[in-house]
């Protein structure tokens, strides 16, 4: 049987622009149809921009890569129209284990947030994320949406200009120049973009080798994420099985820093690993083998002039907490409305700026979580492996210890404090929601919050007056009215008012609340709308 | 923000510290080492406040006497 990531999904179709005498101009133009180029290319087309993507192979990610979406990746998902599809496909778990040397020291229940629409994370393969987005961008095209993806294009060079960016590209049927008002590269870790306009991407590089094996078997392994450390099949060394779907495991298994990688990826070699690590008896298949060595590192600036840089092309992340392409995607969630805004002429060109320094914001805090995660699985010196041994000996007695241990902390959206588009805080409300927050879902009878709020500026008003509209300088606002009394879960007063009695938010269109205070005040929220679109 | 004790606050020093070499009685190297690793995690939990627990790791550093 083929595999979905055998097929090609979207084959080299010659372009009228291979013929045009001129070099044709688009408005925007991605180079990567990984996760994060599709999302972005959905987030353009939904509002109306006219996109390329282009990607030298024609299919999705070879082998799983990421399985771990976070519920931030859901609710973007929502936003960009195929939430459900991941969620029908994808694994749920909460519940996990952690074993040290040849016993269990805890498990654990990550105790799902009430009143929220997604889950805290579902287990897919990338490649069926990637295959769902592909699907969408279909489903717009047969809308008549202004998108398209262009299989088989490899970009061989790249001219930068002030007011648009030209590019080289080489295809089956030979090579041809194209234009792009704007360049967005979501060309991966090893950019060939960031390659092409000499950009450093410094950072640290850590000396470990982990083998990826996805095997398909009939297990009666529950669908919960297990972790070792230091096991009597991998010794000194750590390990990890979670469940993606069709009957296909993660095993993620630790291998020292002085090995032959070519020779322990073959599978006569694989095999009696998995097998001391599963059981002698028990059946599996390989899906998929793949050793991996990872770096922290990011970019310095995500914006060179008209090229915008997003996902692993930016930065990159040790995989321990699942923080690779889900920050990607809020990369796209914090770019698109940016670029929509400035292209339209509504926002000035130094909006794109706040990008830059809300997503290196996003990536620094990535870097360090995931930094942390690596050097608590694998300690540095004698004395870290010394303490982390303390705290899993620990663990396993007292629940106190539990949570100093890392085996990743899980992806979540970053919290933009300080950012230049956020107005002083000005309701004595919950810490949770203050400007620069990321808008908590809450329910609304039978449905929820957060999709009310997507994709244009809203004025949340919760017990409390304002005008249905604003207008400030191009820029609408609408207004959401509610009432603590449309959510009895009280999920809604908890999460954005606390004590007060009534609150008004004025939100971004990728959820993020950009100001507040008690009550409606017309020239607070018309300078804050202005600084919330970087005019201020 | 509370200040880290360095003034004398164990009641019965000598006791205290009878008990702690006490605890590593028979111990070799590793596991005495072990022992004081997963004491300061111990202590650490009990005081909780990460100003006083910086200031701890400071003041154990004997850096800036
Ligand atoms: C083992 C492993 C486990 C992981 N687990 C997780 C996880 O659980 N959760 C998570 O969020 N992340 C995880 N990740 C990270 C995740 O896979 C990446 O962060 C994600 O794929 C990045 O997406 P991207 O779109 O930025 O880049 P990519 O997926 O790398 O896509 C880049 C695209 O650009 C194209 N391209 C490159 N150069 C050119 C060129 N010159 N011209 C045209 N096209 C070009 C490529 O063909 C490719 O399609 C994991 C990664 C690995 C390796």
């Amino acid at each position: 049987m083929n595999k979905i990531f055998d097929v090609p999904l979207y084959a080299f179709d010659r372009s009228p622009d291979q013929d045009a005498v001129t070099p044709v101009r688009h408005k925007v133009i991605l180079i990567g149809a990984g996760p994060v180029g599709l999302a972005a290319a959905i987030d353009l087309a939904q509002q109306g921009v006219e996109v390329v993507v282009l990607d030298e192979n024609d299919k999705v990610s070879f082998g799983s890569r990421a399985i771990c979406f976070s519920q931030r990746t859901l609710d973007i998902a929502n936003r960009l129209g195929c939430g459900q599809p991941l969620l029908d496909k994808g694994v749920r778990w909460d519940r996990g284990k952690v074993f040290f040397d040849n016993r269990q020291v805890y498990d654990f229940n990550l105790q799902p947030d009430e009143g929220v629409a997604n889950p805290a994370f579902i287990n897919l393969q990338q490649y069926y994320l990637e295959q769902v987005l592909v699907e969408r961008v279909q489903a717009l095209q047969a809308e008549g949406a202004p998108i398209e993806i262009r299989g088989r294009n490899k970009v061989g060079a790249i001219g930068t200009h002030d007011d648009h960016v030209r590019l080289e590209v080489e295809t089956p049927e030979g090579p041809y120049t194209v234009e792009a008002d704007w360049l967005i590269a979501c060309d991966g870790a090893n950019s060939s973009a960031r390659k092409m306009l000499g950009i450093d991407f410094e950072g640290r590089i850590f000396e470990d080798n982990f083998l990826i094996a996805d095997v398909i078997m009939e297990a009666d392994f529950p669908s919960e994420r297990w972790f070792w450390f230091d096991p009597p099949f991998n010794r000194g060394q750590s390990a990890l099985l979670h469940k993606q779907p069709d009957n296909v495991w993660r095993i993620d298994l630790q291998l020292g820093w002085d090995i032959d990688k070519e020779r322990e990826k073959r599978p006569e070699n694989v095999i009696p690993r998995l097998k001391a690590m599963l059981g002698e008896d028990v059946e599996f298949q390989l899906e998929w083998v793949s050793i991996y060595t990872f770096q922290c590192r990011r970019m310095e600036d995500f914006r060179r002039g008209r090229v915008l840089f997003a996902g692993d092309s930016a930065h990159q992340v040790s995989p321990f907490g699942a923080r690779g392409a889900n920050s990607g995607l809020q990369d796209i969630d914090n770019l698109g409305w940016k670029l929509k805004l400035v292209i339209d002429g509504k926002a000035p060109d130094s909006l794109l700026d706040s990008y830059n320094v809300e997503r290196v914001q996003g990536a620094d805090e990535n870097i360090q979580c995931s930094s942390r995660s690596t050097d608590f699985i694998t300690p540095k010196s004698q004395m870290s492996r010394l303490l982390r041994d303390a705290v899993l000996d620990l663990s396993e007695h007292y629940e106190f210890a539990r949570p100093l241990v890392n085996s990743g902390r899980l992806s979540e959206p970053c919290t933009y404090d300080g950012s230049s588009l956020n107005s002083a805080d000005a309701l004595n409300g919950p810490t949770q929601t203050r400007p620069g927050s990321v808008c908590p879902d809450a329910p609304m009878g039978d449905a929820f919050l957060l999709p009310m709020l997507a994709g244009k500026y809203t004025l949340l008003t919760i017990d409390a007056d304002a005008p249905d509209m604003l207008v400030e300088d191009g820029i609408e606002v609408t207004r959401l009215a509610l009432s603590v009394k449309d959510d009895p879960s009280m999920a809604l007063k908890n999460r954005y008012l606390g004590k007060a009695d009534g609150a008004v938010y004025l939100i971004r269109p990728d959820q993020y609340v950009a100001a507040r205070r008690d009550s409606y005040e017309e020239n607070a929220f018309r300078q804050a709308i202005r600084r919330a679109s970087g005019k201020e | 923000m509370s200040d880290l004790i360095l003034t004398p606050n164990i009641n019965d020093a000598d006791g205290f510290y009878a008990g702690l070499l006490a605890a590593h009685d028979g111990l070799d190297k590793a596991e005495s080492d072990a022992l004081n690793a997963r004491l300061v995690l111990v202590l650490a939990n009990h005081v909780g406040d990460n100003s006083i627990l910086t200031q701890a790791l400071q003041a154990a550093a004997l850096t800036d006497r």
